[in-house]
């Protein structure tokens, strides 16, 4: 009984661990690069979580500071996040951009297309 | 007030520079800039390096905001050498890229690239000098993503393929070392490299702390490379735009390299690293693996420039063996070679590049009696060649001496014999396109070769020129490297 | 489109408060949650919004590439302005409370300035993305 609330108390790092392998499957098993990116996405978004569940308090409020709360939650992590969201856009918005321009490149997006292409050019 | 402001100088300067080429638009316009910035980052990197041998470690609070609290920007002996290295490789090079850029890029796209140039410069200075391992997070993806723009305007459709790949594959690095970051701020609650390291000896259970260090020594290694994870290199290296290799093989892994470095010494410390795990054997097994799996395939390649990006991930094995033996020798092997393969491997593209600016391509076809046609140029190959290989006199050997010093501290003759072994692999890639250089006659294309422009060959020239200077003075190099090694070991703060 | 009107109206009855949500939220970030970021796009989705509508040719007349590229590189400029002129006053790079007598002035001044800045960023970059795509296979 005491291993079961010990998963069910950690929740939280479950849900990150599995969207975090989730993730890095689709970007290892699939050869659609879009699906690759989608994959990668996920796999950074798990990531957010793992800051962000130890950031809450349980209590706290919003991080402003106000006469009536005296816990508040963590902003570091919010703030850190925020950035790593930032980085998280630019990397998949190059992404796209290179798959856009493979397509016109090669006229694909498969991986397997475009290496027998590759071979024959 | 200049001097105050130094560190913060280092990167700023270089990311302005990167503003003010988007804003002028013309490409002659934007490599000017970047000249100007690149040679006004290496004064700045060689005043901080005297300003650390005289009067010690300099800490900068960004913002007015006091460490650990604030970002701390923090420079040693190891950042100021990471500093400089990067800085003077991007001076020597940056008259070079003029022509080659221009034979290559279109004229649209000029200033962007050189704007992707000084963005890249910024990440990785800021990597080397930051203090702050979630702002190191940042400078990362900002030198990643801007190195794979840069690969992308390779004129090969493949380069595409290839800065995708390395997109895919540096991401997951990335996030990798971001999960690590999590688990080390949970369990320490600050984010400043130092107050980490002094907390890390609190912390209860030092299973997480284990967790984090695996996802941060696999992170880090696809950023440079480390032998399973170097799938992206060769592609990308071969087809990126020659003066982006140039750069990108002397400068990018090793601002990656410094990190691992700064974690595995600074953070956990010698013996959190090296004393539960065997950490160590296998950053030795790798190591291994990569020069001779490495080398080997860098036998096989008849595109000279993948055949160089192969040799780079063999000597990216060096530097880890370095790390891996972990004693005063050979780590200072390990980060001697950091300048002296950065050095080497710039000579050696900065030569290639100039008969891909003649040829159109650097096939092994296109080397046939090349010698004959463009002789400065095919004699500098030739030397920095030699370094690779690592024959006394040449930068390459000072690095090999210290690892083969190492490995006899530990009473490892069988290692020596391997790193000898090791570099007679190097004689063959390198002995392969030196005799199709010199001892083939010239035929097709190779006939109406001509040397290539002063421009160009006054950089690869100075590259070349300090693989020899760097084998016979080895002050700045192995010098400082020693006392670098010396306060890790002893874990300095 | 042409003779949608419900949709050609609603859409220019929309573009007004969503520039006006995105200013709101840029300025209210100095008391409360909000800041460059997301009014950059919520800023850009005003854009967006009006392409989707009115087509994309229409919409680079209202707001130019070229504009949109100073733009990105004017924002970043404002940022690192506001850092070296903390600089010069003598303080940190970014340390706004040097930026004025009052360090709380300072602050205050520093933070807008430079929230400012990434606005102006965020805005044109999504924007730029946003033509880059749509602007290809045409």
């Amino acid at each position: 009984m005491a291993a079961l609330q010990e998963l069910v108390n950690h929740y939280n790092h479950w849900i990150a661990v599995f969207l975090m392998v989730a993730g890095l499957y689709v970007v290892v098993a699939r050869g659609n690069m879009v699906k690759k990116l989608v994959g990668l996405s996920l796999f950074q978004t798990s990531v957010y979580l793992i800051y962000l569940t130890p950031g809450k308090i349980i209590g706290g409020t919003a991080p402003i500071l106000s006469d009536e709360f005296t816990v508040y939650s963590n902003p570091l992590p919010h703030v850190l996040i925020l950035t790593a969201i930032v980085v998280g856009i630019a990397t998949i918005a190059l992404g796209l951009a290179l798959v856009v321009r493979i397509n016109e490149a090669f006229g694909s997006i498969e991986e397997d297309e475009i290496f027998e292409k590759d071979v024959e050019a | 007030m200049i001097v105050d402001n130094l560190p913060a100088l280092q990167v700023i300067v270089p990311l302005l520079g990167a503003i003010l080429c988007v804003l002028v638009r013309r490409g002659w316009l934007a490599w000017f800039i970047a000249l100007v910035v690149s040679w006004i980052v290496p004064l700045i990197a060689v005043a901080l390096i005297l300003q650390v041998l005289d009067g010690g470690v300099i800490s900068y609070a960004m913002g007015g905001w006091a460490p650990p609290v604030g970002i701390e920007y923090r420079v040693d002996l190891l950042s100021a050498f990471v500093l400089l290295l990067i800085s003077m490789v991007g001076a020597v090079m940056l008259p070079y890229a003029n022509l080659s850029v221009e034979s290559e890029i279109s004229d649209g796209k000029r200033a962007w690239f050189y704007a992707l140039y000084l963005l890249c410069m910024t990440g990785m200075l800021g990597i080397s000098i930051t203090g702050d391992a979630f702002n190191a997070f940042v400078f990362l993806e900002v030198s990643s993503l801007s190195t794979y723009a840069m690969i992308a305007l390779g004129k090969d459709r493949r380069a595409l393929l290839a800065a995708y790949q390395y997109l895919i594959m540096g991401t997951i690095g990335a996030t990798f070392y971001v999960i690590a970051i999590g688990i080390l701020y949970t369990m320490t609650g600050t984010l400043n490299m130092v107050d980490m390291s002094g907390r890390l000896g609190d912390v209860a259970t030092v299973r997480p702390l284990f967790a984090a260090l695996a996802f941060l020594t696999v992170g880090i290694s696809l950023k440079f490379a480390l032998f399973p994870l170097h799938s992206w290199l060769p592609n990308a290296y071969a087809y990126a735009p020659t003066f982006a290799t140039a750069f990108l093989a002397s400068t990018a892994t090793k601002a990656a390299v410094y990190l691992i470095l700064r974690f595995f010494f600074s953070v956990y410390g010698v013996a959190l690293v090296f004393g539960i795990h065997p950490i160590s054997e296998m950053l030795i097994a790798l190591s291994l693996m990569a020069m001779f799996g490495a080398s080997i395939v860098a036998v096989y390649q008849d595109n000279i420039k993948r055949m160089l990006a192969y040799s780079s991930v063999a000597q990216i094995g060096y530097i880890t063996l370095g790390f891996g033996l972990a004693n005063v020798p050979g780590l200072t092997g390990g980060v001697v070679h950091l300048a002296n393969h950065a050095v080497t491997k710039g000579a050696l593209f900065l030569a290639v590049g100039g008969i891909v600016y003649r040829m159109g391509a650097a096939h092994l076809d296109d080397f046939k009696g090349i010698g004959k046609k463009m002789p400065l140029t095919m004699a500098g190959f030739t030397i920095a060649g030699l370094s690779i290989i690592g024959v006394p006199g040449t930068a390459g050997f000072i690095s090999k001496w210290y690892l083969a010093i190492a490995a006899l501290e530990h009473g490892w003759g069988w290692l020596v014999m391997l790193l000898v072994l090791s570099s007679l692999i190097s004689v063959i890639y390198i002995g392969r396109v030196v005799e199709v250089a010199y001892f083939r006659e010239p035929e097709g294309k190779v006939m109406n070769a001509t040397e290539m422009p002063l421009s160009m060959l006054i950089p690869a020239w100075v590259m070349i020129l300090a693989t020899i200077y760097f084998g016979i003075e080895t002050s700045w190099t192995a010098g400082i490297a020693s006392q670098i090694a010396t306060d890790l070991l002893a874990g300095v703060q | 489109m042409k003779f949608d009107t419900i949709l050609r109206i609603g859409t220019k009855l929309f573009l007004p408060f969503i520039l006006v949500f995105a200013l709101y939220v840029q300025f209210h970030g100095d008391y409360g949650p909000g800041g460059g970021f997301q009014a950059g796009v919520i800023a850009a989705a005003m854009v967006i919004f009006y392409a989707i509508t009115f087509g994309l040719e229409a919409a680079k007349q209202a707001m130019p590439p070229l504009v949109l590229e100073v733009l990105i590189g004017l924002g970043v400029f404002l940022y690192t302005g506001v850092g070296i002129v903390a600089m010069l006053k003598g303080g940190e790079f970014l340390n706004y409370s040097a930026l004025k007598h009052d360090p709380v002035h300072g602050q205050h001044l520093g933070i807008l300035l430079v929230e400012l800045g990434v606005l102006i960023t965020v805005f044109a970059t999504m924007t730029a993305i946003f033509y880059a795509f749509v602007g290809r296979g045409r």
